[in-house]
């Protein structure tokens, strides 16, 4: 039930006075602008634009600025502004095949076309807290070397030479939307990816890593993780053609699985999908080991009654932001659902009370 | 319609305006003097367009997420109509890319292209390079320890 009551706005605005003092900290220090968290916090700036489902880079830190460094929080302001923008279109699907890779791995071969290229990773560095940092000082400028021209093929692409592999056939239907229509059940793959790639990053990780440790187990290696810049473009109407009309920074993972054959599919590798905006790997690799424990059923696998392979439980549960907003609702005034609690408690007291003295009296 | 000559040398110039960093667009068209006459045929506006992806990179498109995009459409004295979408939430930019496109579309192309399209290209080629070395540099050259086994 819900009443309106009056009064508390002082007490809010003065609330929010000092959140946005708490907010810029001691003035003692120098206040951090939105281009600094752009350029200095951006993989913070990645996780928020992934989940926020907003590909801006500028807008994402100015809304790490704002939470206070709460990426939930952050994501939540990215996602309520988004719903403001007036939507022109989609794009043409982006091109994967054509990304111009800063880092490109595959755990499956070691020598493959392209190379096994880095990138700027945290990989085989010692985790030992670099006190340098806490200084200033100058970055020496990273080697360079002289680059290989053309696109980096896709490692799957090796393996269906030999048909060992299922193939991703190419299909041209519009996608399922979850931003414009409710989420229904079954869901199909298409509105399983779009759920997971905005999905929370800890949630996902989690799911994913039962997987491995043998809820729904499916003997997932990275066939090949690749992080770059893809063109997106878009059909213009009153063009007639596509047109570029701008550039992301993508991840994108795709898992080799172990897979015996089944009553429909013969014994040959499957494969996960994750890809995600941004520099998120960890994001990545964790959609695609979901994407294929959630895949059991058009492979005619059994259900383990795995959670990872719960489609209703994955995906309703996901998106920190649904999560977050009916979580903390319980924390704001609730005076008069629990005033008739109250009430149900005291009257339930009253009559167990009154019953118990009446057995102690016929007792008698 | 499919790419005819005249679009896909459109098509081209169009992505090189979209992908020019915020405030580049307007600043270069500056250099070109005074703006053409023209009349807003749709007032710059800031959207979204919904990047779709392919489940395994090549099978069935999905919803990726959105990314936000700036337009605008003019139409200059002489008649020909400039469209500017450009990435970001850079009202003057969409504008100026419209300008451009439309001027494109006239004898001062050459003059545009030289003085906004060209710098925006070599600014990106140049910054594509560059990342495309660093990357080259962290390849990795794996060699085999001699196993003295002949």
């Amino acid at each position: 039930m819900y009443v309106a009551v009056k009064g508390g706005e002082r007490a809010i605005d003065n609330a929010h006075a000092w959140l946005a003092e708490e907010r810029r900290g001691d003035t003692g220090v120098a206040e951090l602008t939105v281009p600094q968290i752009r350029e200095q916090l951006g993989l913070a700036v990645n996780r928020v634009m992934a989940e926020g489902s907003l590909f801006d880079p500028d807008l994402a830190a100015l809304a790490i600025k704002q939470a206070r460094g709460d990426l939930i929080e952050a994501i939540f302001l990215i996602r309520a502004y988004r719903t403001t923008l007036p939507r022109f279109g989609s794009s043409l699907p982006i091109e994967t095949a054509h990304m111009a890779c800063d880092r490109r791995i595959s755990a499956t071969f070691k020598d493959l076309p392209g190379g096994q290229v880095l990138g700027p990773t945290f990989d085989y560095t010692h985790r030992l807290l670099d006190f340098k940092l806490a200084a200033e000082g100058q970055v020496p400028p990273a080697p360079v070397a002289e680059a290989p021209a053309g696109d980096v093929p896709h490692v799957t692409s090796f393996l269906n030479r030999e048909g060992l592999i299922e193939e991703a056939v190419p299909e041209d239907r519009i996608p399922p939307d979850l931003t414009r229509e409710p989420m229904e059940l079954p869901a199909d793959r298409a509105l399983r990816l779009q759920s997971l790639t905005r999905g929370d990053e800890g949630f996902v990780l989690g799911m994913a890593y039962s997987t491995q440790r043998g809820y729904a187990r499916n003997h997932a290696f990275v066939g090949e993780l690749r992080i770059g810049a893809v063109a997106v473009e878009m059909e213009i109407p009153e063009l007639g053609f596509a047109i570029e009309i701008g550039e992301v920074i993508v991840t994108e993972c795709e898992t080799v699985n172990q897979f015996k054959g089944s009553k429909t599919e013969p014994p040959q590798f499957t494969r996960g999908y994750g890809l995600v905006f941004g520099q998120t790997e960890r994001k990545a690799i964790s959609m695609a080991l979901v994407d294929r424990a959630l895949r059991w059923k058009e492979l005619g696998e059994d259900d383990e009654g795995a959670p990872a392979q719960d489609e209703a439980f994955v995906l309703y549960h996901c998106d920190n932001i649904q999560a977050t907003g009916f979580l903390e609702h319980i924390k704001l005034p609730h005076y008069v659902d629990f005033q008739s609690e109250l009430e149900l408690v005291r009257k339930l007291r009253r009559e167990a009370g009154a019953a118990f003295a009446a057995m102690q009296e016929a007792a008698e | 319609m499919t790419a005819t000559a005249e679009n896909t040398e459109r098509k081209a110039w169009m992505g090189t305006l979209a992908s020019a960093p915020a405030g580049r667009v307007s600043a270069l068209l500056a250099a070109l003097g005074e703006r053409p006459d023209h009349v807003v045929l749709r007032p710059a506006e800031v959207g979204s367009v919904m990047v779709r992806g392919r489940a395994g990179a090549t099978g069935a498109p999905f919803n990726l997420g959105e990314v936000t995009v700036s337009r605008c459409s003019i139409r200059l004295a002489g008649g020909e109509v400039g469209h500017g979408y450009v990435q970001g939430r850079s009202l003057v930019d969409a504008e100026a890319a419209a300008l451009v496109d439309a001027l494109m579309q006239t004898a001062r192309a050459g003059e545009v292209r030289a003085t906004v399209l060209d710098p925006i290209a070599a600014d990106r080629m140049a910054k594509r390079k560059a990342r495309a070395e660093k990357a080259a540099a962290t390849k990795v050259e794996f060699f085999t320890m001699v196993r003295g086994e002949d």
